[in-house]
């Protein structure tokens, strides 16, 4: 049974009286151990996503439909107090920017502490000494003079380590991290990603990993989920999907990647712009950029289709493969 | 290598910091000697004073300051040197305490408000805009009519005249605090409203009630003279700078000096807290600043 379960998620809010749907049909499933990763530009609706399974999303008369099933419960109906159990022990969240991840008023030390006694019962003494040990696991040099600093002393690859250690502090099943390593320089982004890997492997994690990096989900992920504009286009095995992406704007994806070697001048490019929420084509999203549309997919809203395993694809011709 | 992109600081010790970036500002400096001496002045009050601040001398009444009574005597032949020193223990005192009771129930209303929002937020803020509507002066005054004069009465009245001020500033403090991504962060961890609203949202917007309050000493010494010039103040024979003065208008053409005097050690004490405050919103303010 997997452990994270999403299904036909959605989220509705009410901007100036009128229903906007910024997140829709998203489907994914993910097992104990996974490494699953989510990709799409800026806006298409991954940190959404992500906020939509912590329950972190603030409604005002808006609505998130679908289920998302964690170990069997739905969590899209559980109370907010039910959720603040989950949060952190169950399932962790690290947040997009590590920079103002982090209360300026307090030690960081101090900031993991209260997360691990939050969750776990145990003496301050002990709390400390387990934060320094996992802080020494993160590979945090002077671990014991870094926990007795304030957030503003850090260095931006140090602040992140320290975000990354709240969310494993209380041994989480599932952590989503949203662009953790988008703030960095790329040299630090390596190793950051490395540490996550040797991290949640050793100790079981489940990691849901939000980028716009294909780089990194080629070099972690297990699963890979494609979003645009709001709508899952794509979701499967790493390797099945970057050998043989189904969706066109996959693939369109996968050739926007420079390759060393490759003719100076020749990079490709999406033709088109990303449609914001409220300007959203009719049919499918993606039909006015994609060379194979027709006037199916100017009239009829695709559907996620699960073709063959765990594998889904949001498209009316993800059979022909003509370009 | 990981130990080479690290910085660990040698630092200095924050109060170092704390110090050169205070001293840098002059006037905060002459704000803090200022505050330093009128502490001094109302603690050892009774050591201080030359004479007994409520002996009466018929024979020496109006006399203008000498060598034996530096700033005079009043109409009732009391030194007003004495009468100013003690003068300074009840501005204080009223100037803290007050201060302290707006801050409290201002912090309070201003952080419900300002987390919960929605109807609450709407009660709260109209409550406090209604009273922030009103002068300060009337509300006391109503306030000191139904509790009777007194120092106490005037102590309450000003405290709840003043909250509106800090309940508007915490609540736009944690308004624009409540979505920063580090209340996000401790949210993901399974933090409570309460850990949420006590631990992490209050203690980083205070920084600017500390600097209100400071100034809002100075205006509630003002408020306590006001008071006192319309007698509802401290009752005789404790000396209110602003009952003195109220009591100096009688005599204005024949002894000034009984006005000058409490008047010029009020605005003093004023200018203290208000150079004081100012200086406070620099060495709070940590953003461009060089940092603890």
């Amino acid at each position: 049974m997997p452990i994270l379960e999403v299904n036909d998620l959605h989220v509705e809010f009410i901007v100036d009286k009128k229903k906007i749907r910024p997140l829709e049909r998203v489907s994914l499933e993910m097992n104990s151990g996974e490494v699953l990763g989510m990709v799409g530009e800026t806006g298409s609706g991954k940190s959404l996503t992500a906020h939509a399974i912590m329950g972190l999303t603030s409604l005002v008369g808006g609505e998130i439909g679908g289920s998302v099933t964690f170990e069997g419960k739905d969590l899209l109906v559980l109370s907010e107090k039910e959720m603040q159990s989950i949060r952190g022990s169950q399932i962790a969240f690290i947040p997009q920017n590590p920079m103002t991840s982090l209360d300026p008023v307090y030690r960081v030390g101090d900031q993991i502490v209260e997360g691990l006694c939050k969750q776990v019962k145990i003496g301050k003494q002990q709390a400390k000494q387990q934060v320094i040990d996992l802080m020494g696991k993160l590979r945090i040099p002077k671990a014991k003079q870094v926990f007795q600093q304030y957030p503003h002393q850090l260095s931006g690859g140090l602040k992140q380590r320290i975000v990354i250690a709240m969310g494993l502090c209380a041994h989480p099943k599932i952590l989503i991290a949203d662009e953790p390593t988008t703030a960095l320089d790329v040299t630090v982004q390596a190793q950051i990603m490395l540490l996550f890997k040797e991290m949640t492997m050793a100790r079981n994690i489940s990691l849901f990993l939000i980028t716009h990096d294909l780089g990194v989900i080629a070099q972690v992920c297990d699963k890979v989920a494609v979003m645009y504009a709001g709508n899952m286009v794509e979701f499967g095995r790493i390797g099945e999907v970057f050998s043989s992406p189904r969706h066109p704007y996959t693939k369109a994806l996968l050739q926007c990647i420079p390759r060393i070697g490759m003719e100076k001048g020749s990079l490709a490019a999406i033709s088109g712009n990303v449609p914001s929420v409220d300007t959203y084509p009719s049919g499918c999203r993606y039909h006015p950029r994609c060379s194979r549309a027709d006037s199916l997919c100017k009239k009829t809203i695709p559907t996620l289709l699960k073709i063959e395993g765990d594998s889904r694809v949001a498209c009316h011709h993800y059979l022909d493969n003509k370009d | 290598m990981v130990e080479n992109n690290v910085n660990v600081y040698k630092r200095k010790p924050p109060w170092v910091v704390i110090l050169k970036r205070f001293l840098a500002n002059k006037m905060g400096v002459v704000g803090t000697v200022l505050i330093v001496c009128l502490v001094i002045v109302a603690l050892f009050a009774p050591l201080l004073e030359p004479y007994s601040y409520k002996e009466q001398n018929i024979e020496i009444s109006n006399e203008p300051p000498s060598l034996s009574h530096i700033m005079g005597t009043d109409d009732f032949g009391r030194d007003l040197l004495s009468r100013t020193i003690r003068g300074a223990r009840i501005s204080f005192v009223v100037g803290v305490l007050s201060v302290l009771i707006s801050v409290v129930i201002g912090v309070v209303i201003g952080s419900i408000a300002g987390f919960y929002g929605g109807m609450i937020d709407l009660v709260l803020t109209t409550i406090a805009d209604l009273t922030w509507s009103m002068p300060a002066i009337l509300i006391a005054l109503l306030l000191v009519a139904i509790i009777g004069a007194g120092l106490e009465s005037v102590v309450i009245a000003i405290g709840l005249s003043y909250w509106a001020q800090y309940a508007r500033l915490v609540r736009g403090q944690i308004l624009s605090l409540k979505s920063a991504v580090f209340i996000e962060a401790t949210k993901s961890l399974g933090a409570s409203d309460f850990v949420i609203l006590f631990k992490h949202l209050l203690p980083n917007s205070l920084s600017p009630v500390i600097v209100a309050a400071t100034i809002g000493i100075g205006n509630a010494i003002v408020l306590e003279a006001t008071l006192g010039f319309l007698g509802m103040g401290a009752q005789p024979p404790t000396p209110s700078w602003g009952a003195m003065m109220s009591n100096g208008t009688a005599y204005l053409f024949i002894s000034p000096w009984m006005i000058i005097f409490p008047g010029l050690a009020m605005m003093i004490t004023v200018l203290g807290f208000n150079l004081f405050g100012d200086a406070l919103i620099d060495i709070m303010d940590v953003k461009n600043k060089e940092s603890i």
